[in-house]
């Protein structure tokens, strides 16, 4: 498979992203395009099978509302969506739950590996340790606090 | 000669692979090159320069693991996590330094191998490695709560000693120290084998060995991509050696071995894997605590002899700690929110080697394992989350994140139910996280018939050729295993002397 492998499933793969992770919903055009671009170069060196196993199932989730809702998944509302990929989820056939576990997982690739996504968490950790952190001073306190019960 | 192999070139020991195994060996072996013999290391992986190592999760994970971190089992259960640059696995541990239990051991019952033998030369390599203590002016809030907790649920956490040398405390280990303060091969054996003349070229991939050689295939640098160019043209080569020696971990070394037309005889290759399956475990706390920074696996709770598991402190990265969370949607985000407050634990099952839990190729000669979590294994993950809530409710938490319970994350005031809401039914696998980067197995030693190699990782009926890795562990080590491999790779480096000796 070469190219894009988003690219013929890029509305489905943004309505799920959106309902993995809910604060993807107001990202720019660009970060999809970044958070994308993530997400490709992970599956760029993954087996072709692979990748043409996620299209389908992507084409598989799009399709699978029409017969309750329907309507595909990509129009459906967020809740819906939520509601569908929990089922897949806790499907009872592991290739489902095996399918969405890695879906989710692309997502939190794209999503969690921002700079900004990282910073917004509060996530801090530097090559510098705890000296980035804390004064000589905190150095000291910290050294002489308890350890165990306390 | 330029055969349709590439060029050959001519060693009289190739050593495959660079972790604990191959660069034990290559310093080992290093003295004997003053007396010319030749000597070959041949790694996968890329040699980073020091400013490369900049603790980014997602560049430092493509560049130092293989499939980025992202190796799949068959079935898609289960991460396997194995280091891919010079130096092995070793640069991507945390530096935990245990020696291998006596009974373990004694269980796996390899004729010539003692545990005397395996813990003097585990302490002669913990003393090359600057093993010690660390002090506790670096111990951050998620390791002091893990003790905090253990002691007030009546257990005894116990310091990891680790192998550092000027930790800052950058948390970053698994990423690659930052601070090259981590002592792996690539900071000792490696150094000390080049030092006497060991040659080391990386980017070289294994594709088979044959009688006494190793056809390799050298991979150009890609742009963009870290680490420095091989030091041999990119293309195929034809390696002879009078003795090769696998050291590519258990599923480089199983693979490699299983696509060798040459090795087709050798029975056991593959087998008798195991790996440690682990869950990350996570808590949240009403204040923010420090978590992403000092060294972040300083204690464990060792429960392996009689409930089959192991709790160690760990911390990991963003985009690891998604992963690894069950679920997603608005509960899963709001944990991610609370990532200054959270605190982890990680639960490593002690796994037995189990017939259908092994390593095959693929007809491309792509590792492929195969592992299904036996009761026992599930027995013990569940068991061991149970404990760990404890001792997260213990310390403290408001509540935690268990993937055995439905739902997923339980509250402080229901902790008095955790052996209702945690239990195996919800283990449900393909949909919960489980990875495991403790992979052991493959070519295992013992008796001849039963066994790939001898208690010196010399393969029956192939003298020429030794394994020198993880691989050679019979059963799993339930402990973490770097220091045994080490153990068993001087094993093998003695037993080659002797023999070239001889």
């Amino acid at each position: 498979m070469s190219g894009s492998v988003l690219a013929p499933v890029r509305a489905t793969f943004r309505a799920v992203a959106e309902a993995v992770v809910r604060e993807a919903a107001s990202l720019s055009p660009e970060g999809w395009r970044e958070l994308e671009a993530q997400v490709e170069t992970a599956l760029a060196s993954r087996p072709e099978a692979m990748q043409r196993q996620l299209v389908t199932f992507l084409r598989v989730i799009e399709y699978l509302p029409l017969l309750k809702h329907f309507r595909r998944f990509s129009r459906l509302s967020l809740d819906a969506r939520t509601g569908i990929l929990r089922g897949l989820e806790f499907s009872t056939r592991p290739l489902f739950r095996r399918g969405m576990w890695g879906l989710r997982t692309l997502v939190f690739l794209g999503y969690y590996t921002r700079d900004d996504v990282q910073g917004a968490l509060g996530y801090r950790a530097h090559a510098d340790g705890w000296s980035a952190r804390r004064t000589t001073a905190e150095m000291r306190a910290a050294a002489a606090e308890p350890l165990g019960e306390g | 000669m330029t055969r349709p192999d590439g060029e050959t070139r001519e060693y009289d020991i190739v050593i495959i692979g660079s972790g604990a195994g191959g660069g034990t060996v290559a310093q080992e072996l290093a003295p004997m090159v003053a007396q010319g013999v030749r000597i070959l290391v041949l790694e996968q992986g890329a040699r980073l320069e020091e400013h490369e190592f900049t603790g980014r999760e997602l560049e430092m994970s493509s560049a130092l693991y293989e499939d980025a971190g992202g190796f799949l089992t068959a079935d898609g259960t289960m991460t396997l996590a194995f280091g891919r640059a010079y130096g092995g696995s070793t640069v991507v541990y945390t530096g935990t330094s245990l020696i291998a239990p006596d009974r373990v051991i004694r269980s796996w019952c390899v004729p010539g191998l003692d545990f005397s033998d395996v813990e003097r030369r585990s302490q002669k390599f913990m003393a090359q490695n600057d093993v010690h203590y660390l002090p506790r002016v670096l111990l951050n809030d998620n390791n002091k709560l893990f003790v905090t907790g253990c002691a007030r649920v009546g257990a005894k956490a116990e310091q990891f000693p680790l192998n550092l040398r000027g930790c800052k405390g950058s948390s970053l280990c698994n990423m690659g120290c930052p601070n090259a303060a981590k002592m792996g091969t690539h900071r000792v054996q490696l150094p000390a084998a080049e030092r006497g003349d060991v040659e080391v070229v990386t980017r070289a991939e294994a594709l088979r060995i044959e009688n006494h050689a190793v056809v390799a295939r050298v991979h150009e640098r890609r742009p963009g991509e870290k680490g420095l160019p091989s030091s041999w043209a990119p293309g195929d080569y034809r390696i002879t050696a009078r003795m090769v020696v696998a050291a590519g971990g258990s599923i480089g070394t199983s693979a490699l071995l299983l696509r060798s037309p040459a090795l087709a005889a050798l029975r056991g290759v593959g087998e008798r894997f195991t790996c440690h399956p682990a869950h990350i475990l996570v808590a949240e706390h009403e204040r923010e605590i420090t978590n992403d920074v000092g060294h972040p696996k300083s204690y464990y709770l060792d429960r392996a002899e009689h409930e089959g598991y192991v709790l160690e402190t760990c911390m990991y990265f963003p985009f690891v700690t998604a992963k690894n969370l069950t679920g997603f949607g608005v509960e899963h985000s709001t944990f991610m929110r609370a990532f200054p407050r959270l605190q982890m634990i990680l639960v490593l099952a002690c796994d037995k080697a189990v017939p259908g839990n092994r390593i095959t190729v693929d007809a491309a000669g792509k590792a492929v394992v195969h592992y299904t979590f036996t009761p026992a294994v599930i027995r013990s993950m569940v068991s061991a989350t149970r404990m760990s809530a404890r001792i997260f409710f213990a310390a403290g938490a408001r509540r935690v994140h268990a993937p055995s319970a439905d739902p997923t994350l339980i509250e402080r005031e229901q902790a008095y139910r955790l052996d209702d809401l945690i239990v195996e039914r919800h283990f449900l696998p393909g949909r919960i996280s489980v990875s495991a980067a403790h992979l052991m197995g493959g070519c295992a030693m013992g008796q001849e018939g039963a066994s790939v190699t001898d208690s010196r990782g010399r393969v029956h009926g192939m003298p020429w050729l030794r394994v020198a890795d993880s691989s050679l562990f019979p059963d799993s080590v339930e402990v973490n295993p770097y220091l045994t491999v080490m153990a068993l790779a001087d094993r093998v480096a003695e037993g080659i002397r002797d023999d070239w000796r001889a």
